[in-house]
Formats: structure tokens, sequence, C-alpha cells
């Protein structure tokens, strides 16, 4: 679905990303893992063409967008939700969901199906629909945002730490039904994250990153039994269970 | 591009002009010029021609209209004429105005000199009678009106030709000079020999013993081709020369700066008992006024604010998409708000004279009210674009939305209250600042306005100032209206 060849961005003259040289397959769910400022969202943000490469090739579903409106067109096929979900605060959950289809003069009665079907998919309730973001609890909101990223039922989903400010419980019922609805529309899934445990739960597939480069590239077995380096050992080992700290006091 | 041909065709032959047009009779903003003005037009009405009144500020924009065309005849005295105007002393006026297209009538029988006044009690004890014993003097306090601060007859002039040495010289509205001069807030002012306030408050009238003031006689200064359009107008015109006596024209001043008489009313008067002339004076009344105010002052207000948000909502976007242009768009638009009204109204003279063939009333008006109605409006716009959360801008292209549906569905919406608001403040200014289309012959609330501070007649300045604040206050309330109405659509 997405092929990097020696993909490099720059930021400021000084290399941030790459030389990368990945495949992210259709079908896997890939989770790009490390810690902050490991480049992970700055990948993400490539595949969208939201930022372009200083060099290197990249090809999206088997073509390499030229222009602007290529870019466009791909981004249809792709559902996106970014790091706070992104929700327009002037339109109701509803309208932020439907935008892009009443953009692409869906009708009505469509649109009106499709938002009920995903409501239902998401486990939102109906009378939360017609609310505004702020109106919307955390949780609530990434459901509205994953939903909107699921309206035209996109070929890939990209994900940037969408659970990531929510509160333990809500993040654990998000996560279980997330895992649900990927596994459900056997989609490609693209998700970044900084939690060992959250990558483990949904990765086919693990990128581990620092420093703008792909230190491992393996299962979730691969890097707690065979780690690529002593960052990753150490990564690995950082995110200990509950339990461990409990055990050692 | 015909509009463009036929501008450059007028500017090119400036004395041509068009036959059927009605005759402009103009005049300044004060007292005396705005009577003869109605005697002119009621002269001119006489003859059964169509008559549009027209009231300029001082000289230079009377003078600028008049040879623009907008203007076909206005009262004028010699010495402004030779001095101001000409800025030379030439033996034949008549020969020396030709080259402008220009033409004057003879004297209409009275001069309305410069000379410099005070009180009599003041001057007795200070033992002041002639201009030269000024110098004796020099921390006496003047107050004289702007005009003659600059005028090379006036000041400038007169303190050269003296050696005068007075620092302390401010400039003031002439009506108010008067009060100041009363007062003892001020102890030297310039008159004009025909005020009538001279008698009115016994002033004493210093002696110009170096002969400095030149002769003001009082003419029709008219353009030379109304001789061949209405030759019966200028007749008209010419009958009242000789006619009127210094003492008269006192008398018919007095009657409207202190018994606050319509200028028409006084002038159709003196036309009556003098050439035997039927002219009715044009008398409106008060509810008449002020609709008709009101609708000269939305005519300023309303075309100008929206041509003004058609321009600069697109410029503040561009200014929020392209910062370093942005820069650009902000300064030239900061400068024009820096520019003074008055130099700016002036200026727009002979821009809207080549852009729509009318440089005075409504278009030149309308167009520095646009001007500066471009900041508020352009500085909010590219405020609330640059305002919004960059994550908010990524995720909606990230959608895969157009970059015209991010920004009409987007963007300009969440950006719309911070819009609105710059919307607001120029639309308030817009309503003040029009007051000021009274110094072009725009009309609205700025003419009873600047009339009443001319008087010194109370009722007539709030005449014009009461509607103007309240229209202000109208648009604050419609503002906040539409403010709260898109809030609770949002």
């Amino acid at each position: 679905m997405f092929e990097l060849t020696n993909v490099r961005k720059d930021y400021g003259g000084k290399p941030i990303l790459g030389p990368l040289n990945v495949c992210l397959r259709r079908g896997e769910t890939t989770v790009l893992l490390g810690p902050s400022g490991c480049g992970k969202s700055t990948l993400l943000r490539l595949c969208l063409g939201l930022i372009l490469p200083d060099g290197g090739k990249l090809a999206v579903a088997g073509s390499q967008p030229a222009d602007l409106h290529a870019w466009m067109e791909l981004r249809r096929r792709i559902g996106t939700v970014v790091q706070d979900g992104g929700l327009f605060p002037h339109m109701s959950a509803r309208r932020n969901v439907g935008l892009l289809a009443e953009h692409l003069d869906w009708d009505e009665v469509r649109i009106d199906r499709r938002v009920r079907d995903l409501a239902d998919l998401v486990r939102l309730p109906p009378e939360a629909l017609s609310r505004f973001p702020d109106q919307l609890s955390g949780g609530q909101k990434q459901r509205v945002a994953l939903m909107r990223a699921l309206m035209l039922e996109p070929e890939a989903l990209l994900l940037d730490e969408p659970l990531g400010a929510l509160d333990p419980i809500v993040r654990s019922e998000l996560q279980t039904d997330l895992r649900r609805i990927i596994r459900e529309l056997k989609t490609t899934v693209v998700l970044v994250s900084h939690d060992l445990g959250e990558a483990v739960y949904f990765a086919d597939r693990i990128l581990l990153l620092k420093d703008g480069a792909i230190l491992q590239d393996g299962t979730a077995a691969d890097l707690f039994e065979r780690p690529a380096d002593p960052f990753v050992a150490k990564f690995v080992q950082a995110q200990r269970p509950p339990y461990a700290s409990v055990g050692s006091a | 591009m015909n509009r463009v041909v036929i501008c450059l065709a007028l500017i090119a032959c400036g004395c041509s002009a068009n036959p059927d047009r009605p005759v402009v009779v103009g005049s300044k903003k004060f007292t005396e010029s705005v009577v003869l003005g109605e005697m002119g037009a009621a002269l001119v009405r006489s003859v059964g021609a169509d008559v549009r009144r027209d009231d300029l500020g001082g000289t230079p924009a009377c003078w600028l209209a008049l040879t623009q065309g907008d203007l076909d005849v206005y009262p004028e005295y010699t010495g402004t004429i030779a001095r101001q105007i000409l800025k030379a002393d030439p033996v034949d006026l008549n020969a020396a105005l030709a080259v402008h297209c220009i033409k004057c009538t003879k004297s209409l029988g009275f001069r309305n000199n410069y000379a410099i006044g005070m009180r009599k009690d003041v001057a007795a004890e200070k033992g002041i009678r002639t201009i030269s014993d000024l110098l004796k003097h020099p921390n006496l306090k003047c107050g004289f009106i702007h005009e003659f601060l600059d005028r090379p007859d006036g000041w400038p002039g007169l303190k050269q030709r003296y050696g005068l040495s007075q620092t302390n010289v401010v400039g003031m509205n002439h009506t108010l000079a008067y009060r100041a001069l009363v007062d003892k807030a001020i102890d030297v002012m310039e008159l004009y020999t025909t005020d009538g306030e001279i008698a009115q408050f016994d002033l004493a009238v210093l002696e110009d013993d170096r002969g400095f003031f030149p002769a003001y006689e009082a003419v029709w200064l008219y353009r030379a081709d109304l001789e061949e359009r209405r030759p019966d107008a200028v007749a008209a015109l010419k009958s009242l020369e000789g006619k009127m006596t210094e003492a008269e024209m006192q008398r018919l001043n007095n009657r409207v700066q202190t018994e606050k008489a319509n200028e028409s009313a006084v002038a159709a008067e003196f036309l009556q008992a003098k050439l035997g002339l039927n002219a009715t004076a044009t008398t409106d009344t008060l509810t008449r006024r002020l609709l008709e105010t009101t609708w000269e002052h939305l005519l300023l207000v309303v075309p100008s604010l929206f041509a003004a948000i058609a321009i600069s909502i697109p410029l503040g976007i561009l200014a929020a998409r392209r910062p370093r242009l942005g820069q650009g768009v902000f300064l030239v638009t900061g400068v024009l708000q820096t520019v003074p009204s008055l130099a700016l109204l002036l200026f727009m003279i002979p821009v809207m004279k080549w852009l729509t063939g009318s440089g005075t009333g409504t278009a030149p008006a309308a167009a520095a009210l646009f001007l500066y109605s471009l900041l508020p409006i352009v500085r909010n716009t590219a405020a609330g674009l640059t305002g919004i959360a960059p994550s908010l801008q990524e995720s909606a292209t990230a959608l895969g939305l157009s970059r015209w549906a991010v920004l009409t569905k987007i963007d300009l919406p969440l950006a719309a209250p911070t819009i609105l608001a710059g919307i607001r403040t120029a639309a308030i200014i817009n309503v003040g600042s029009a007051t000021l289309g009274g110094f072009i012959g725009a009309g609205g609330y700025g003419r009873p306005i600047l009339r009443g501070l001319d008087k010194f007649d109370t009722a007539l300045m709030l005449e014009g100032a009461i509607p103007a604040a309240v229209m202000a206050l109208t648009v604050e309330f419609a503002f906040t209206l539409v403010e709260r109405r898109y809030r609770r659509q949002v």
C-alpha cells in the first residue's frame, strides 16, 4: 500500500528521517513505535502527502502522486485520525463525519444511512451525533473521529496516536473496539504509538524507530526475543508491566 | 475601457463640458460664501436653468472643483484669487485666469478684507492701534483659522511684512475664535471686514499701517464655458455686480450668524428687495432634512463598506497565506489609515474625477471611506485565519478536501467571528468619518455639523451629531445581534 524507497526528510538542512526503505503491505496492521521525536508522525505525514520528501521515491497504492490534485484524490481513499481527533469545532458530530461525502455530492439519505451504520460500528450513542465537539467526552470525540475516517470505506486507515490523551478505562474500551473494527473491516492500518502494550495488542508488524531510522522491523515476538539493538532491548524493558513494580517494592 | 478613454478625453480638453447638465453653484463653508452661493443659485434658477448647489471646504477644493468642471461658479474674492490661487499679483485678473479657462465678474460692490482684530478694552489697555503696535507685545495669544495660517496673504506674509514675533499662535475655527476672543482665551484674531461679529462684539480693527492686505472684492468666479452653455445664467449672475455694499453684506451675515436665519431665505429676501427677483427660499422641514441627510449618509457608508469587505477579505486571506506579501498589504493599508482624513478627501477629488467623471460629492468621500475601512477588515481576516489551530487545517487537508473547500467550509467559518469584529469596527469608523464628507459636498450628517459649527448654531450641529451617534449605535446593536445569532448557529 505504501512503498518507500530511500525516502528522506530534512528539517533546517539536517536530516530528521531516513533514508528509509520500507513497504507497508495491504491488509496488515503496522504499528510505528518509538519515543517522542523519533519521526513516526513525520513518516505518517509523508504517507499522506501533507509534507513532501526531500529525497527518494514514495508510491501509494501502486502510483506516485504527481501533484496536489493526485494527493487529494488519494487522501479520499485513506482514512485518517490525527493526534487530538481534529474535529471541526463549528460543526456537529454528524456534519464532521459526513463533510467529505457532502462535498462529494452524496445525497442526504445515503449520508444519513452511512452515518448511522458507523455510529453502530463504533458504538457511539445516536443522540451524540447532533452534539458539537466541545459537548462530547474525550472517548466520544475519538469515536467520531474514527467514524469520519471510515466514512468513505477507505482502503487504508492511518491513526496518529488516536488514543493518546484518554484515561486508562476509556482507553482500554476504545482499544478493544478499535481492534474489533480493524478485524471486521480487514483493512490496511498504520498506527502510530509510543506505548509498547498498545503496539503488541494491535500489530501484525512493528517498526521501531529512533532518531529517524528504523531500528527493528518485525513482529512483537521478534522485539522481545531478538532485539536488534541495545536501544530496542532498553525500550522493551522500560515499559514494564504494572505488577513488576509491586513485586520489587 | 470606454470609460477610461472618455475620462482621458475629458482631461485632455478640460475646457469642454456637457451642455445639458445642471449649472453647479458652489460656495465655501462659511456664512457669507453660503449666502452668496444661495443668491447665485436663485439668480441662475430665475432664468430657467437647472441648478445644483455644492458646498465645498476651502479655497483649494473650490478651485480644483471649478477647474475640473465639477463646479461652474462660486463666489470668490480678488485678493484670494491673486495671492492664493494664482500666487501672483497680475494687473489683469481675467487675463491671468484665461489660461485656466476661468473668468471672473466685476465686483459685486463690497469688499471683504482681511483685518486683525482685538477686544477694544484689551487693545486700549496695551496701547495697540495698528498692526505695527503688535511688535511691542510678542506674548499675545493669536487664534487664526488654518487656511489663514497657510496662505501667503495670511499669517506667514503678515509676519514677514511687519517682522512680528508672536509664537503663541493656534489654528482654530473662525466662529470659535470669536468666542475665544470674547472670553479672553486669545488676544488677537483675523477678521473679515464683513463679519457680523465685529459690530456685535464691538471689536477693535487694527490699522494695516504698512498696507499688507490686498483688496478682497467679492466677485463671481466661473468657468468660461458657462458663457457658451448658459449665457443667460452668466448675465443673471452679473446682474448682482455693484449691487451690494459692505454694510448690507454685514447685515445679511448677521441675520444668519446671530439671528440663526436660513441662508437661502436671507438670500431670497435680499434679491427680492434689491432686484425685485421673486426667488423662493428652499427651506425644508426638520423631518425632510433628516431624511435627506440620513439617505446621503447611508450612500456614503454602505457602498464603501461593502466594497471594502469585498476587497479586504481576499487581501486578508492572501496576507494569512503569504506572510511576506501580507507585510506589504498591512503596510499599505496601515499607511492609508494614517493619512489625515481631510487630506485624503482632497486627494480623492482628482482621482475620482479621473475614475468616475465626478470629482466632488459622494464618489470621492465614499472612496476615502473605502480606503479607511480596509485595514480593520484585512487585519482581522488575517488574524482570524492564522489563529486557527494548525492541527485543524491538517485534519481538513488529510480528509481530502480541496483547498477551496478547506477555505470556505473550515477556515472562513472558524475565522468568521474575528472577521465580523473587523467589519464592525470598520462600519463604526465609517459612520463617524463620513461626517467629514461635508467638506467636499458629499452631504450626510457632516453638512449640518459643519454649518452649525460655522454659525455657532448648536441646534444645527446636533441635527447632524445626534443622528450620527444613533446610526453608530444602531450599527453596533445590529452587529451584536448578528454575532449572537452566528454563535448560536455554530
